[in-house]
């Protein structure tokens, strides 16, 4: 494993440019090398903590058959592409981009570099070196949602979003619904902080849903704070990513975990076997790529057996939060009684439910 | 709009202004000196860390606090090494600090990554800090105090003493402050490790109050904004904490628009509001005559005295 952060790896593919003089009979077999660029702080111990955990879950499955490096806190913007186009020359045959907003830097990367294959993490675009890989995480939505529902006694619930994207509109479109299954009357408030990851900023948003009357806040951010905040003030919350009831014993009530070691060691095997090719990855709670933590013990009986209820219906087939009828904020409907939405119309969602409140 | 919801907006203003204001006293004396340190958010990634780690595992805050205190002095005063003594470049050397401490924040915090402390909290008692009234004035942490006196303590040493005279004249004119005998290069490293020990301070409120755990770079740029500050402020104590206040007031303002489904303005625009209100004040401030508001005159220039 090697690890870069942004800066230095502008510096160290430079002093690598003479490693292959010194290294050329170190091994007969080299190991196949993958490389990730992650949004994050690999410390962040959310979003890109996950990923990097699937990573160290895939080196530990495949052992010395593969090298991986990893750069964190890449912007999802054009600097992405010198990252990519320095990960495919230094050999990675396998690389995986882990945020929506590397799409395009990853297509014109791929097209440079047509014998390396590119994985990019929650997008919609395709080439032939090029597939998606997206988690279900609105299936985990549904269940935090019907606990927040059941949970809520203002019923007025908060939501902590980063930017409105697919990704985080269908997130919240699932948990509305699925609180709205178990109490009509549930209005959620949305606030969008324009970042990912700033845990001040998370902290005075929750602070602030908090004054204007939610009793339970659900995050679609990355770090903990939220949560610290609402153990602080005795209101509840989940855990975004990974378990993280042991930074507020109390508030946390359960957790969305994401689980991408399966995924990541099943396609580096597919890549180093010959066998990869284009495809679209959409993994939920039945595949195991999506899991509901722990309930908090203080969880009432009942919402724990409706969330029971939802995901066993997610195994089975028989559930899904986004079976009409569905209406959208202004009141049109949008999905007609007993339609379902398929993951392709999901997939490009702009459009919120009726009960959340946004700006 | 009740009472309660107004004291409760003002205790997150207070919450969220608090790091950058005192980051921020701390670099106004730093240039009061004639240097420009721009490694600020490096210096109080330094001092997050170290308060959290060193309370994590003493159970002591104000350990804690001491240690980023250290902590941050001590990464300023590299820089004063190689700005003052070695003669290195002022912006170059300030950006590679703020590199330095990224990483070194991440080297000794991946060691604490997914571990939670207690909070440091008011140090009056619950029956005001926790009054919902009161607790606009006694529910704060300690740092939120220390912010307002220290800013006000540092307008007056600058403009009513004799030591703040002596700083200032180091920082317009360094040849004739040598010429009379002033030390200029032990006066600047004073400075300069006093801001870096104040933006040590700046980085434990994130770890030790706002949310009290460690994340990598979990200051999420506040550095540059104190920086900004600083300019925005005009180079001037009072300004400083009004306009601390100022940006509070934004933020906060930005995330109750949109909390109350009333957005104002639409997302983008409010995420650019900071920076365009201070490009305009700045604008404002250069088109005025006078000594209002201008840098020390040998900011960020290195002092070589002639013989």
């Amino acid at each position: 494993m090697t690890k870069f952060t942004r800066r230095d790896f502008v510096k160290a593919v430079g002093a690598a440019s003479a490693l292959p003089l010194l290294g050329a009979s170190a091994q007969a077999a080299e190991p196949f090398k993958v490389g990730f660029i992650f949004l994050g702080p690999v410390g962040d111990y959310g979003w890109t903590w996950a990923h990097d955990k699937g990573r160290r879950e895939m080196e530990a499955a495949l052992g010395g058959a593969v090298k991986t490096t990893y750069v964190e806190n890449v912007k999802e913007d054009a600097s992405a592409i010198p990252i990519l186009r320095d990960l495919a020359r230094q050999g990675n045959k396998l690389i995986f981009a882990t945020s929506f907003g590397y799409m395009d830097q990853v297509l014109e990367v791929a097209k440079e570099f047509p014998d390396v294959r590119f994985e990019h993490c929650t997008g919609f675009k395709r080439a032939a070196n090029v597939s998606t890989y997206n988690s279900r995480f609105h299936e985990g939505r549904a269940v935090t949602g019907t606990i927040a529902g059941k949970v809520s006694k203002s019923g007025v619930i908060g939501y902590l979003g980063s930017f409105k994207i697919p990704e985080v509109v269908m997130g919240v479109n699932a948990f509305t619904l699925a609180a709205q299954a178990v109490n009509p009357k549930i209005q959620t408030k949305l606030v969008m902080i324009d970042s990912w990851f700033d845990p001040a900023k998370e902290t005075a948003a929750t602070e602030t849903l908090a004054n204007l009357g939610c009793d339970v806040i659900a995050t679609h951010t990355d770090s903990p704070a939220p949560l610290q905040f609402c153990q602080k003030k005795g209101i509840f919350g989940f855990g975004q990513g990974a378990d993280m009831s042991k930074f507020a014993p109390k508030a946390h009530l359960t957790a969305i975990e994401d689980i991408w070691g399966p995924h990541y060691t099943a396609r580096v095997k597919a890549a180093i076997a010959g066998t990869w090719k284009s495809e679209d990855f959409w993994d939920g709670i039945k595949e195991g790529a999506v899991k509901v933590s722990a309930y908090n013990a203080s969880l009432a009986q009942d919402a724990q057996d409706a969330a029971n209820k939802v995901i066993e219906g997610y195994k089975a087939g028989s559930y899904d939060v986004f079976t009409g009828p569905i209406y959208d904020q202004g009141g049109a409907l949008k999905v007609k009684e007993g339609q379902k939405m398929g993951l392709g119309d999901l997939a490009t969602i702009d459009w919120y439910v009726k009960g959340i409140q946004s700006a | 709009m009740t009472l309660t919801f107004i004291i409760d907006a003002l205790v997150t203003v207070i919450g969220i202004t608090t790091p950058i204001l005192l980051a921020a006293s701390g670099e106004l004396v730093v240039e009061k000196s004639g240097v420009i340190n721009l490694g600020v958010e490096g210096m109080m990634l330094v001092g997050t860390i170290a308060g959290f780690a060193v309370t994590f595992e003493t159970g002591n805050p104000w350990l804690g606090i001491l240690v980023a205190t250290l902590a941050g002095a001590t990464a300023a005063t590299i820089f004063a090494v190689l700005v003052l003594s070695l003669g290195a470049n002022q912006v170059a050397t300030g950006l590679a600090l703020t590199i330095f401490g990224i990483g070194l924040s991440s080297l000794i915090g991946s060691n604490y990554v997914g571990i939670a402390i207690d909070p440091v909290e008011s140090p009056f008692p619950d029956a005001l800090a926790n009054d919902s009234f009161w607790r606009v004035i006694f529910g704060h942490s300690p740092f939120v105090y220390f912010a307002i006196v220290l800013v006000l303590a540092i307008g007056w040493f600058i403009n009513k003493t004799r030591a703040g005279l002596v700083l200032r004249a180091v920082g317009e004119n360094d040849l004739s402050a040598h010429s009379i005998g002033y030390p200029v290069i032990a006066i600047r490293y004073a400075a300069v490790a006093f801001g870096g020990a104040i933006a040590g301070i700046a980085g434990a409120d994130f770890s030790m109050v706002i949310s009290p755990l460690w994340a990598e770079q979990m200051t999420a740029g506040r550095g540059w904004i104190a920086l900004a500050l600083v300019v925005f402020a005009g180079w001037r104590a009072g300004r400083l904490l009004a306009g601390a206040y100022f940006f509070g007031v934004l933020m906060a303002l930005e995330l109750y628009a949109k909390a109350s489904g009333h957005a104002i303005f639409p997302s983008q625009f409010w995420a650019a509001m900071p920076y365009l209100i201070a490009v305009i004040v700045l604008a404002l401030i250069s088109s005025r005559d006078g000594k209002d508001g201008k840098a020390p005159a040998c900011l960020g220039k290195p002092f070589i005295p002639n013989g």
